[in-house]
């Protein structure tokens, strides 16, 4: 039996003809698994959807309650047979509620891991190793220039200048599904107590981790404040909103960016932000290649990013890769958080 | 080294001068002697170790990755030094890559667990098992490494820094920091440190060595401030106010006398004998108007100060006895090393103003009239066809001399080189700073254009949300009819409602995003048509337009003129030309 036999990639998403299932559909399928809430892999319009309850309740938060025809939850480490095969959803350390998904058949296991990151979060179940014969991967930060740095001391960069333009209002522009609760998240364990202000796209979401009892301490919307009281203070924002009159109820705002992308000086300039900080949702370099080496799979199938890098590497190792060219990931997310969420609100 | 590489970091995205003080500030009051006192010369450009080459950083890179990695990751980042640091290899646990890879399925049970652990990476190992790298072990061991170590002892500091810390080091030893902190500020920095004026730290550097730790000990109040150990110290030069026509009529001709004001760069040439009045050998300077010390880059004015004092003048280029425009001057200020070529195309030239002091006797007292005088003996003395005098211009009634200022040829001036007039009380002392009343500049009339708003940029910190800075453009043929070439950029000259207004229609009249710049709808018909003002106009092979403008500036916003009726090339060109030809302006 081959692989193929098993998943097979087409223009929808990877396919799991004797499941009769989508992972990750970019167009409306009859029966999909989703292995995260995020849009570009999240999308609406599908008959039946099989996902984590977080990634179903986060969906609900976005599309609203008529998202899919049908839904149903799945527990990590659950397994489920969908007519000739068996699947099962492990954690990808991704954002909350992400998953990996594993399929199974005559014995043959492949592993679509949707986005992952192997680093901790204190805002979701941390990345689970999972054995397997073909491993497919992501590659957003698939280049050896991008090892991420350690998120707390991008947090302490951040707070150090929070105490020495303390009459500034510091934005940070980061995307509103994942990386905001962690930032706020991260300030939090750094002792950083004060409230932390949301802008208007973020605060569902960010409410919905906080009852999930993810700790991110006091929460306050924008909306409402007058110009004063935002001196000192933290905002969270969609990275697109950094650049909109919206910023201009701020005394003299400090624009910040968290994101993975921040490490490369040229794509931070693009941005225009003057305190970029390398925290990043998806593995780096070390990360990719330290989690398809563990994994024992001897196969490996490159969905997004920057795959030729990896598929190289891959055949340094004496791997066999190859890329997948699926089109349609890393569309939002912060893959480019330039198109999140529309300029001129 | 890892604090001054964040201070580093921080100052390579901070556009706002007002904030690079604040950083360079805090980075000086938080870190100890010696450490801030190097990364003060590396501030101010003090260092004397032999710079390290980028083919160096390339063999280094060649020699510890995979050639294809390594040419996609340039490829990505764009920048060599950037991507070296960012891609330099780090000891990285990896027991599962290799060699020994173990199969799929078989094992399948054995390695069910977090992988988390397997791929933490190590902390970085510190560069001799013990604290962390200083920036003082760097610099005090380049000063003192032979070019044959140099490859190794950079190789065991990549080793032992992170990424930032990478950066920066590649930065350092290549030299040339380029994260837009000029010599000026890093010492208004360190004056920040007890409210002191950044001049009076210009005034005791020529005494003072890095790592400065006298310095540092008299900011926070230990010790006694250095003395200024310099035989021919910067003195705080004297400034004008603008002159408008209105204040013309509250002035009385008889009390003042008029000089041109001569288009090159205000300078102060000092002499001094160094440590005894008149054995020890003479020691001559040349400062800009801020006071940093230029004299490395025009050692041919510098053989010209053979005498003790310090004259007040401008630095021109003569050639034939003519004054040269701004633009010859600018293309010598422009290089970074002097060569015996430059040194012959542009002969640097000094027009004196005002002498400050002559020998040990200061002279900023006495009124402008007798200074004038002694100035005339000591520039006679001198004897040197360096340096002559600003001429004077005389007039008997403002209206003579407005007639002076609009035809400069006419009074027996280079037109070319003349910016305008200046205006100083007989009776006035040489006071340091801008007080109102006994100088004046009155400046010739700008240039005008009507140009085309094409791109506008979002600024920061109070305009962080505004688009304020514009690429305006004119009119040229080109292959499909007229078309807009971009000829400047501006970013003020305009009130805070007109901010908003152009800001407004930025973002109503976009038609393409470029990152944080934004092109604007600009054609015949529809576009904002910006009256910009400038100074002058120089030939530059930089720009898409042959041209560079000086000082431009929004002058007014013509919501009334299509844009089809803005200028064209043409005559900005025209304009260029009668000014090489040193013809009066053009209308």
């Amino acid at each position: 039996m081959r692989p193929e036999d098993i998943l097979v990639p087409t223009p929808a998403g990877v396919c799991c003809k004797r499941g009769g299932f989508h992972i990750d559909p970019t167009r409306p399928v009859e029966r999909a698994l989703i292995t995260h809430a995020h849009s570009d892999h999240a999308r609406t319009g599908h008959g039946a959807v099989l996902a984590t309850q977080e990634t179903l309740d986060l969906m609900r938060l976005r599309y609203g309650e008529n998202f899919a025809g049908s839904t149903q939850a799945v527990r990590y480490g659950e397994s489920i047979t969908l007519d000739g095969a068996t699947v099962t959803f492990h954690p990808a350390g991704h954002v909350l509620g992400s998953a990996q998904i594993a399929v199974m058949a005559n014995g043959l296991r492949v592993v679509a891991s949707g986005d992952y990151k192997n680093v901790g979060d204190p805002t979701c179940a941390p990345f689970e190793l999972v054995p397997c014969d073909v491993f497919i991967t992501e590659a957003t930060f698939g280049l050896p220039v991008f090892r991420h740095s350690d998120a707390d001391a991008e947090i302490a960069k951040l707070l150090h200048s929070v105490a020495l333009f303390a009459e500034r209002a510091h934005l940070i522009g980061a995307y509103s599904l994942g990386k905001a609760q962690r930032v706020i998240a991260l300030l939090r364990q750094a002792g950083y107590h004060a409230p932390v202000y949301l802008h208007g796209a973020m605060e569902s979401i960010t409410y919905y981790y906080a009852n999930r009892g993810i700790a991110l301490g006091e929460l306050r919307p924008v909306r409402g404040t007058t110009k004063p009281e935002l001196a000192g203070t933290v905002t969270l924002c969609p990275p697109s909103a950094l650049k909109e009159v919206w910023t201009r109820r701020f005394p003299e705002p400090l624009t910040a960016f968290a994101s993975g992308w921040m490490r490369v000086r040229a794509r931070a300039r693009q941005y225009g932000v003057e305190l970029p900080l390398v925290i990043s949702d998806h593995a780096d370099w070390n990360g990719l290649t330290a989690t398809i080496a563990a994994t024992g799979a001897g196969e490996i199938w490159v969905t997004h990013g920057q795959e030729d890098a990896l598929v190289h590497w891959c055949g340094t190792r004496g791997l066999k890769a190859r890329p997948l060219d699926i089109v349609g990931y890393g569309d939002e997310e912060d893959g480019d958080g330039a198109n999140d969420g529309g300029e001129e609100q | 080294m890892n604090r001054f590489a964040e201070l580093l970091d921080r100052l390579a995205y901070e556009p706002g001068r007002n904030n690079k003080l604040r950083l360079m500030t805090d980075y000086f009051r938080l870190t100890s002697d010696p450490e801030r006192g190097w990364a003060l010369a590396a501030l101010t450009g003090s260092l004397t170790f032999t710079h390290a080459k980028a083919g160096l950083i390339r063999s280094l890179i060649a020699e510890r990755t995979d050639p294809v990695l390594f040419e996609l990751s340039y490829d990505y980042v764009g920048d060599l030094s950037e991507t070296v640091a960012l891609m330099w290899p780090t000891h990285f646990p990896s027991p599962l890559v290799g060699e020994g890879r173990e199969g799929g399925s078989e094992d399948r049970g054995k390695a069910s667990t977090n992988v988390r652990h397997l791929t933490t990476p190590t902390p970085n190992p510190s560069p001799q098992g013990g604290g962390e790298l200083s920036l003082t072990t760097v610099i005090e061991t380049l000063t003192t490494l032979g070019k044959a170590q140099l490859p190794q002892q950079l190789a065991r500091w990549l080793d032992a820094l992170d990424e930032t810390g990478r950066w920066a080091l590649i930065k350092l030893v290549t030299g040339g920091l380029r994260i837009g902190v000029s010599a000026r500020l890093a010492k208004a920095a360190v004056a920040a440190l007890a409210d002191e004026d950044a001049q009076e730290i210009e005034l005791i550097w020529p005494g003072l060595a890095p790592p400065y730790r006298e310095l540092f000990a008299w900011l926070e109040g230990r010790t006694k401030k250095p003395a200024s150990a310099d035989p021919a110290p910067f003195r705080p030069p004297m400034l004008a106010h603008a002159l408008d026509d209105a204040d013309l009529q509250n002035l009385n001709a008889s009390e003042f006398m008029a000089e041109w004001k001569w288009d090159g760069i205000r300078v102060q040439a000092v002499a001094g004998h160094h440590d005894n009045k008149h054995g020890g050998h003479l020691i001559g300077r040349l400062y800009s108007r801020t006071g940093e010390d230029i004299s490395k880059s025009f050692p041919d004015l510098l053989d010209a100060l053979r005498l003790p004092g310090a004259i007040d003048g401008e630095l021109l280029i003569m050639r034939d006895r003519r004054v040269q425009s701004f633009n010859v001057l600018q293309q010598r200020l422009n290089r970074k090393t002097v060569t015996p070529k430059l040194l012959a195309e542009f002969p640097a030239h000094l027009r004196a103003y005002d002498l400050l002091a002559n020998g040990d006797e200061d002279l900023r007292g006495v009124p402008f009239a007798e200074r004038r005088a002694r100035l005339e003996d000591f520039v006679a003395r001198l004897g040197d066809q360096r340096v002559d005098l600003s001429p004077m211009v005389g007039f008997a009634s403002w209206d003579a001399l407005t007639a002076a200022r609009k035809d400069p040829v006419a009074a027996g001036a280079d037109a070319a080189a003349v910016e305008g007039v200046m205006l100083k009380r007989r009776d006035a002392p040489y006071l340091p700073g801008r007080p109102k009343g006994p100088w004046w500049k009155w400046k010739r009339d700008p240039f005008i254009i009507d140009a085309v708003l094409m791109y506008a940029q979002r600024g920061h910190g109070k305009r962080s949300s505004f688009y304020s800075d514009y690429t305006f453009g004119v009119w040229k043929n080109g292959e499909a009819g007229d078309e807009l070439v971009p000829v400047g950029k501006a970013y003020f000259g305009f009130t805070d409602e007109e901010l908003l207004q152009i800001d407004r229609f930025v973002r109503r009249n976009t038609t393409e995003r470029f990152g944080p710049v934004r092109e604007v709808v600009h054609d015949a018909d529809q576009g904002l048509v910006l009256e910009v003002a400038f100074e002058g106009l120089q030939r530059s092979t930089r720009h898409k337009s042959g041209l560079a403008m000086r000082f431009p500036r929004i002058n007014r916003l013509r919501w009334d003129k299509p844009p089809g009726e803005a200028d064209r090339l043409e005559r900005l060109e025209t304009m260029i030309a009668r000014i090489e030809q040193g013809q009066e302006r053009a209308p």
